[in-house]
């Protein structure tokens, strides 16, 4: 299944980093999240977007997961090529994978 | 001392919808209100706009907002306090001065400044240090007088607005000011917080983070229809917190205003833009996320306590406007049998025509690869939207993109329509750090 059936996200943004949280909908899947989604699949399921070190922090205060990912916005939200320069639009490709 | 002060956010950026605010300072029974309207490169097109004109230079919203706002601020005595001075507090609280009297409000407007470190002459370069591998920042700021260097503005914390608030300016102007201090600054003055108890300054903190981006704690930039539908969006209210002068508090919205306030929408918030939970940096404190408890108390109640900090930072964060390069931008859509196809024929061949004269160059195809990146085996739409973007050194060879683009009408494949071209400078922001016991905040009460 793909995290969008049991989480959201919000993604946010700081120079070249992008921010993403992992939030599920039922925090018993807390413990799922933590399990499936670590840094190397993620990394992966990226591909060529996030071309820097992410870090994963585990938040068990609110049952979610927040991935912190360095060289993610080309050059940097202020002046990056791509159409979605903040990478707003990351947090659904975090969702689009499939665990 | 008080035990508790209610403080609306009425604006996440600068351009925020007005409307909710102003629903706010009617009926949110507030103590404060809050409009936090500079993103990082807000001051630096603010600090071009200055240069054209010093009598601008601040938000540009400014005079509209404040407005509509004033007769609801000052029947219901709330006190506003709000970053909308960008690159010219000065000039914005002598302009919010005479509105108010023109109007007929005999009140005292503040402006909170000295976060504009171009200002400080003779500042030694053993003042800064380089941030997050930020080096041309660095570099920026030694050469100082070039052409590329347009803004250097720190990130202050309270203390301007505490010297402010003491006062009986009822509304303060700020330039840069890191925004959760925006919420920080009245809990310390109502509480009487000490500056460096960082455990209430932290909690104090987390609130102005959840806080600061207005509708993404009711339900704005959350919803999707699918698995998060949110009611009543159209009349999207912002929210207002009660807070306690333990630290916790509860966020709440005006009743009748649409949207909603839950846990799932305070946990997004919480974690937006955090680099680091462990350790959230401000210029007041660095705060802890991780011992942060939420609870829903009720409809659209959360109840926020936890948190907590430790020590406050050495240097403030700088955040430099430079020159950055030009930007060109060409649209145009393909629809129908082999709309790719054709989409493709037309970006290769622009690339062939143009792509040498610039730095950077890009082609994307709108609806198949320009969020997302290249997908193996891509679903193809009925539509492509193709579009193309480089940097260069001009403005003239910027423009080429879109010239290029438009002349497919007559030198491109078939049945390409609705052409778009863009040309513009390009203003970038990097970090770099100064020493905190150099920049001096500073207020003047008109």
């Amino acid at each position: 299944m793909k995290l969008y059936e049991i989480a959201h996200s919000r993604a946010g943004d700081k120079g070249n980093v992008s921010t993403l949280s992992l939030i599920p909908f039922q925090e018993t899947d807390y413990e799922l999240l933590k399990n499936k989604v670590t840094v190397d699949l993620v990394k992966k399921h990226f591909g060529n977007i996030i071309k820097g070190e992410i870090v994963r922090y585990e938040m068990p205060n609110i049952s979610s997961l927040l991935f912190v990912c360095q060289e993610a916005l080309d050059t940097g939200v202020t002046t990056s090529l791509r159409m979605d320069t903040h990478g707003k639009a990351l947090s659904y490709k975090l969702l689009e994978m499939e665990i | 001392m008080k035990q508790k002060i209610r403080i609306g956010c009425g604006a996440g950026f600068s351009g925020d919808r007005i409307e909710p605010a102003v629903i706010l300072a009617e009926k949110g029974e507030l103590d404060y209100l809050v409009l936090e309207c500079l993103a990082e490169r807000t001051i630096a097109l603010a600090q071009k706009r200055k240069m054209a004109n010093p009598d601008k230079g601040y938000d540009p919203y400014l005079e509209r907002r404040i407005e509509v706002l004033l007769p609801h601020l000052v029947k219901n005595k709330v006190r506003l306090i709000t970053n909308m001075g960008a690159a010219n507090p000065v000039m914005a609280a002598k302009k919010v001065k005479v509105l108010a009297e023109k109007n007929g409000f005999d009140i005292k407007v503040a402006a909170v400044f000295g976060d504009d470190v171009l200002t400080y002459q003779n500042l030694p370069i053993e003042a800064f240090e380089i941030f997050n591998g930020e080096n041309q920042a660095f570099e920026l700021i030694k050469e100082k007088n070039n052409d590329t260097l347009i803004s250097a503005n720190a990130y202050i914390g309270v203390d301007g607005i505490i010297e402010a608030l003491d006062s009986d300016a009822q509304i303060i102007i700020t330039g840069r000011v890191a925004d959760p201090s925006l919420f920080l600054a009245p809990m310390i003055c109502e509480f009487g917080w000490s500056k460096d108890d960082y455990e209430l300054l932290g909690k104090g903190t987390v609130i102005g983070h959840l806080m600061e981006c207005a509708g993404h704690i009711t339900g704005g930039y959350f919803a999707d229809p699918v698995k998060k539908p949110v009611q009543d969006m159209i009349k999207l209210g912002h929210p207002y917190v009660d807070v306690f002068s333990d630290g916790s508090g509860i966020i709440s919205k005006v009743e009748g205003t649409g949207g909603v306030i839950n846990l799932m929408t305070a946990k997004e918030q919480l974690l937006y833009e955090v680099v680091n939970p462990n350790e959230y940096f401000t210029p007041d404190v660095v705060a802890d996320f991780t011992t942060v408890k939420l609870e829903e108390i009720a409809e659209n109640q959360v109840k926020v306590t936890g948190g907590g900090g430790k020590t406050k930072p050495e240097n403030y964060k700088v955040s430099v406007g430079y020159k950055a390069f030009f930007l060109g931008e060409g649209e145009i859509s393909y629809a129908g049998p082999s709309a790719f196809e054709r989409a493709k024929l037309a970006g290769e061949t622009i690339e062939k025509r143009v792509s040498s004269q610039f730095d950077d160059f890009r082609i994307d195809y709108i609806g198949i690869n320009s969020v997302f990146g290249d997908k193996e085996n891509p679903v193809i739409p009925n539509e492509v939207r193709l579009r193309i973007a480089g940097k260069a050194k001009d403005i003239d060879t910027a423009s080429l993109i879109g010239e290029e683009v438009e002349a497919l009408y007559t030198n491109g494949p078939a049945g390409g329509g609705g052409v778009r071209k863009y040309a513009n400078e390009v203003i970038g922001i990097m970090s770099v750090l100064v020493k905190r016991n150099l920049i001096l905040p500073q207020v003047k009460i008109f």
